[in-house]
């Protein structure tokens, strides 16, 4: 939000060629999007660019600053310096609620589904928002169903195991239908069978309502499961771009992995 | 709104009750404990016992049990605020001594049936454009968590050293002088009406008005809180950051049940100043700021059952006792909750109540979860 006004220009100028330019149309772009807590720079003049219908993988060591870039995205946090630019337009100003009606939404890391409420009762929640009636009544079942949930309808939330929260907690995010869908580290703490039915669930949603997403996950399998392409931050900035084969083989990549500071 | 309701009673049931169900149904729901037939007969004897009690206990008593009606709706406001949207504020009596001076002021400067009705008017409105005030600044800088509580609690404490200093002829309004530490007497009954048709509500009369309100309000808040937006209260007591990803504007929701919560606390004010005919600044203290927190925590924070339920029976007991005893009462009574039954005594009754039938409330499908919902 402090980028000098030239420079604010020259972006949007830029961000308008990528949104309307060649080939494939992008969906969202950061331009040197910046965030400090304190003296800690958290992304360091961030530019990470998601496409129309990606699925897109962020990987890095912790502290690489995966959660506040897409934190940044949702506008949980303010940033200190950059632009956000989304579907063409500047969202950097915008209110979380304003970017989830443009079509962003985000799946925190710890699986936060409202336990105080049924497992309906948090399926409707998003849906009770623009659907009524027979329609709110069909689209909460089928997200009940597509997590798999189908008789666990009223159980409270807590009661249901951590993989059927995150399963529900993607639903209810899905059935905003947003074009662009951030996870954080979904299967972390998941066992195998688990794994593979989020896995199925993000590929579903991706290939079958075309859905963008960018996942943030550690465990490069399950990358290499779901992902086209991987974005590498280290040390708050972008650090490798490219397919999860390229990526895995990379020297530079397995170093910084490994600790091996530079 | 509340039509869909999870598991509603009688949507398969017979078609001769369907529009007595249809109407319980807003009613009902996870939010509030009470979905049986059971709980709505017990309701209705409730009420008319209470109905019956002036003709048992003669004027005086009601008149005096009054006072404990006029509370209840100050603790349901913070009920609302703190148990469903998980706002904790120790500032509800801040809107209700604002409004209590309004009307007071108004109300001895205006003093026909019509000026007594815009006075009880002007005060409940007075209440929520205080709060709508507080809360905007609070919820849109940004103010979460105990740093509402801390910042209400303060708004109380600055309004009862200002009031009480309001002792000189500057400070009159009018011709209502609002009297510093000593308060304002004179403050005329409550009536509504214009011109020759009026209604004046003294002792008996103000009872059962007290009461019909009371009623309504409760039936009111109890749709409100089982409807969509109830659930994006609970929401957003939940989870904010999790709430505004759907969609919801968090700020939004917090300041608008704010709001009406500071108007519940004004109604409360605004009955209390008409019942003793008198407001001071004793209202802004902090022995008075506590007892909606006692009374909501007692009686069970996410239930508008126990806001009401402890609030009358915790000030009937207070007010029995008297003096210095009853302030050592409602501190233990205040320890032992937090420490024995952090959640209140109206969902461990409603708990206990299912344990012992051996089976969950009949609008909840699944018995075995229903205690635990039901309990927040």
């Amino acid at each position: 939000m402090s980028a000098d006004a030239s420079g604010g220009v020259n972006v949007r100028q830029t961000a308008a060629h990528q949104a309307t330019g060649s080939g494939t149309d992008t969906l969202l772009q950061t331009d040197r999007l910046r965030k400090d807590f304190g003296g800690f720079t958290a992304t360091d003049e961030v530019d990470f660019g998601v496409d129309e219908g990606e699925l897109r993988c962020l990987i890095g060591p912790n502290g690489a600053g995966k959660s506040t870039l897409l934190k940044l995205i949702t506008g949980t946090y303010a940033p200190t310096g950059g632009e956000i630019y989304y579907d063409g337009h500047e969202i950097t100003a915008l209110d979380p609620h304003e970017r989830v009606r443009r079509g962003i939404s985000m799946k925190f890391q710890v699986p936060s589904v409202y336990g105080d409420l049924t497992v309906r009762e948090n399926a409707r929640l998003p849906i009770q928002r623009f659907a009524d009636g027979d329609e709110r009544r069909r689209r909460v079942e089928a997200a009940i169903e597509a997590a798999g949930l189908t008789g666990y309808e009223s159980a409270p939330a807590t009661a249901l195991s951590h993989g059927q929260q995150q399963q529900l907690e993607i639903g209810m995010a899905a059935s905003l239908e947003p074009d662009l869908l951030l996870l954080d580290e979904p299967v972390a703490g998941l066992d195998v069978a688990e794994r593979e039915a989020i896995a199925d669930r993000i590929t579903r949603l991706n290939e079958r309502e075309g859905i963008a997403f960018v996942v943030i996950e550690h465990d490069t399998d399950f990358v290499g499961e779901i992902a086209d392409e991987v974005t590498v931050l280290h040390n708050g900035d972008v650090f490798r771009e490219g397919p999860i084969e390229e990526i895995e083989a990379d020297p530079d990549v397995q170093r910084i992995y490994l600790g091996e500071e530079q | 709104m509340a039509a869909e309701t999870a598991g509603s009673p009688g949507s398969s049931g017979s078609p001769g009750a369907t529009g007595l169900t249809r109407l319980r149904r807003r009613f009902e729901g996870p939010n509030t404990v009470g979905n049986s037939r059971g709980f709505w007969i017990g309701f209705a004897v409730a009420v008319l016992a209470l109905v019956a009690y002036p003709f048992a206990v003669g004027s005086y008593q009601a008149s005096r049990f009054s006072l404990f009606l006029v509370y209840a709706f100050l603790g349901l406001s913070l009920s609302v605020v703190w148990g469903y949207a998980g706002v904790l504020s120790f500032g509800q009596v801040v809107f209700f001594g604002v409004a209590g001076y309004t009307f007071g002021v108004v109300s001895v400067n205006f003093a026909t049936p019509l000026g007594i009705t815009a006075a009880f008017l002007v005060g409940v409105v007075g209440g929520a454009v205080m709060a709508a005030i507080l809360g905007y600044f609070m919820f849109y800088g940004g103010v979460r968590n105990v740093y509402v509580t801390i910042i209400t609690l303060v708004s109380t404490l600055v309004l009862h050293t200002f009031m009480a200093q309001t002792a000189g002829d500057e400070w009159t309004i009018g011709t209502a002088a609002l009297g510093g530490f000593n308060g304002m007497p004179t403050i005329p009954n409550l009536a509504f009406g214009v011109g020759g048709v009026a209604l004046t509500f003294d002792s008996i009369g103000f009872y059962y008005l007290v009461l019909a309100l009371l009623v309504a309000t409760y039936l009111g808040l109890r749709a409100l809180v089982n409807s969509d937006y109830g659930r994006v209260m609970v929401a957003v007591r939940e989870d904010e950051d999790r709430t505004r990803m759907f969609g919801y504007h968090v700020e939004r929701v917090k300041l608008a049940v704010f709001t009406l919560g500071g108007a519940l606390a004004g109604l409360s004010g605004v009955l209390y100043a008409s019942w003793g005919n008198y407001v001071s600044p004793q209202v802004f203290e902090l022995a008075f700021a506590s007892l909606p927190v006692i009374w909501v925590s007692v009686g069970g924070r996410k239930t508008l059952l126990g806001a009401v339920v402890a609030t009358v029976g915790i000030e009937f007991f207070r007010n029995s006792l008297g003096g210095e005893l009853a302030f050592i009462f409602v501190g233990a009574l205040l320890l032992v909750f937090i420490l024995g039954l952090p959640g209140g005594i109206v969902p461990w009754v409603h708990r206990t109540y299912l344990d012992l039938r051996g089976e969950g409330d009949v609008s909840r499908p699944d018995p075995a979860e229903g205690a635990e919902v039901t309990d927040s």
